[in-house]
């Protein structure tokens, strides 16, 4: 109970001190143009008037907590989910091309890290094309993977995995090299003792010795798949998804929509990186290892 | 004496030299090295720290290669002593894979020999009994004392039965009284089994109580400088080494390792 309460209450200090901060901007930035719609209407108003005012505008320079929690509320639990409308139904087809990003991410990066740890020319010539290949911001080239695939086909969930696929294998890759690469010395002297081949230095050293350093991956990469995904639906011209919801609500000023559209994608990437953290815990404690 | 002569040699080395090249100049890891060790021999290494004993070891085991000089394991290269699987190796640290329980880190040389899963747990829980850890097969490494894990490893160690171990200051990390016992144990173990034991150390009474022959080395550049052979009785109790002709070993050990240093 006390343990409980002893992690519940540094979170809820830091929301407690965001709403304030949230609150006090709100009431700021709508401030101007609700005090010009005073002075035009001609309306006395007090400090009060003002407060509640800037808390109910339709396209608010900055909405306010609550407004943004009744949108989500709105648009998930008043909303049939076959809605156009309907966050779920937006949330679902970012969340199934974030999914099938990250696997497509995941076993490309195991495969890449496997051929560079077991061949030294690919180690010497796959590394720097990964490195540079992350250099590259993926807000410009996400649009030509779109168009690019779209001129060969293949369009809907897939050019949009593939932007996932295309963040999240880097993480995989550079955590999975390490954690190939993690067996001490010793334990490698050991296996060679055995007069061990190769395969079985990888399947019972290596390949072991990893995982660990592939969940921390997984972890990174799996937030941002997300990232990936809503990127991805940026420029398919704003059909479906918290991308679409987010440009869509950019075409028409309407804040409220943006916001809760931000809000349940940075709650979907909470909800994902704590599966990835359980099943991490899980699998780690199983293997007898101290997660 | 007439019997040492008839019993067949498990190592022979003859003007064995390891040279490292490091960017100052060469480094001679092993110069001049002459060894002869008989089967079912007790052999301790001793030396200060660079006086290549654990290199020695390393080279028997095929882990380094020497650049001159020749030796033999069992009457074969090194290289194929190994491949033969005719030694196990006692690491330093336990080097126990974490995620495996110690029964199966007992059983990974088994499983990477393709034995039936019959053999390898009758195999794993004869050589857990041998150094008495039955009834901790089934937990994790960690869960086990710093003294456990060491044994453990000897056990994964013993458990396919070459006739040849080689261990590398396998109780330097542990505290006195548990060494003292690991050392009665492995008396024990060596009679029992009769093996051929190469053992590490810098410690001068666990040499001298442990071995029949203590090779005296000393650094830069590594060489033998003393081979004694002990004529303690074979039984040894760990009062012993309060014991006169124990004593007077231990001195011509020191002695061995003083002049070592003298012509640095």
């Amino acid at each position: 109970m006390i343990s409980a309460l002893s992690r519940v209450f540094p979170i809820a200090t830091v929301v407690a001190a965001i709403m304030v901060v949230w609150y006090g901007f709100t009431v700021y930035l709508n401030s101007p143009w609700q005090i010009d719609r005073y002075e035009k209407a001609g309306i006395e108003w007090q400090m009060g008037d003002l407060v509640r005012d800037t808390m109910a505008h339709d396209r608010p320079v900055l909405p306010a907590p609550h407004q943004i929690a009744i949108e989500i509320w709105k648009t998930t639990v008043e909303k049939k989910i076959t809605s156009k409308r309907s966050l779920i139904f937006h949330g679902s087809v970012t969340l199934s091309s974030t999914l099938l990003g990250f696997a497509m991410g995941t076993i490309l990066g195991i495969g890449l890290a496997v051929s560079i740890v077991e061949n030294r020319a690919m180690d010497k010539s796959l590394m720097p094309w990964i490195i540079t290949s992350q250099t590259i911001p993926i807000l410009a080239i996400a649009p030509m993977i779109i168009v690019v695939l779209n001129a060969v086909g293949l369009s809907g969930l897939v050019p949009k995995a593939m932007i996932s696929t295309y963040l999240s294998f880097f993480p995989v890759v550079v955590g999975m090299v390490k954690g190939l690469r993690s067996p001490d010395p010793m334990h490698i002297d050991l296996m060679r003792t055995y007069n061990s081949s190769r395969l079985h230095m990888f399947w019972k050293l290596r390949l072991p010795a990893s995982v660990p350093f592939l969940f921390a991956s997984m972890k990174v990469a799996i937030a941002i798949s997300l990232v990936g995904a809503i990127v991805g639906e940026l420029p398919t011209g704003a059909v479906a998804g918290l991308g679409a919801r987010l440009l869509a609500g950019s075409y028409y000023g309407q804040t409220i929509q943006i916001w809760s559209a931000l809000i349940s994608a940075a709650c979907m990437a909470a909800i994902l990186v704590t599966v990835v953290s359980v099943i991490s815990h899980v699998t780690l404690k199983r293997m007898g290892l101290r997660a | 004496m007439t019997s040492k002569t008839t019993r067949s040699k498990v190592i022979e080395a003859e003007k064995l030299g390891l040279t490292f090249d490091a960017n100052d100049g060469p480094v001679h890891a092993l110069k001049d090295v002459d060894l002869a060790i008989e089967k079912g021999d007790f052999v301790s290494f001793i030396g200060p720290s660079g006086c290549g004993k654990t290199t020695l070891l390393r080279v028997i085991a095929d882990l380094e290669h020497p650049t001159a000089g020749s030796i033999t394991v069992n009457g074969m290269t090194p290289e194929q002593a190994r491949l033969e699987r005719a030694y196990g190796y006692v690491f330093q640290a336990p080097a126990l894979l974490a995620w495996r329980t110690i029964e199966r880190n007992i059983g990974l040389p088994l499983e990477i020999m393709g034995l039936s899963a019959a053999e390898k747990a009758d195999r794993v829980a004869r050589t857990l009994e041998l150094v008495g850890l039955d009834g901790f097969g089934r937990k994790f490494p960690w869960q086990l004392s710093g003294g456990m894990q060491q044994r453990a490893s000897i056990a994964r160690a013993l458990a396919f039965d070459a006739d040849l171990l080689l261990m590398d200051e396998p109780f330097g990390a542990l505290d006195e009284i548990v060494r003292d016992h690991l050392n009665e144990q492995l008396l024990q173990l060596w009679k029992k089994t009769g093996k051929t034991i190469c053992f590490v150390t810098h410690s001068i009474p666990e040499a001298v109580y442990l071995s029949n022959k203590i090779v005296v080395m000393s650094p830069r550049p590594g060489r033998v400088t003393d081979i004694i052979e002990s004529d303690l009785p074979a039984e040894r109790p760990l009062d012993i080494r309060e014991s006169k002709r124990f004593l007077e070993i231990a001195q011509r050990v020191r002695t061995g390792l003083r002049e070592g240093h003298s012509y640095e």
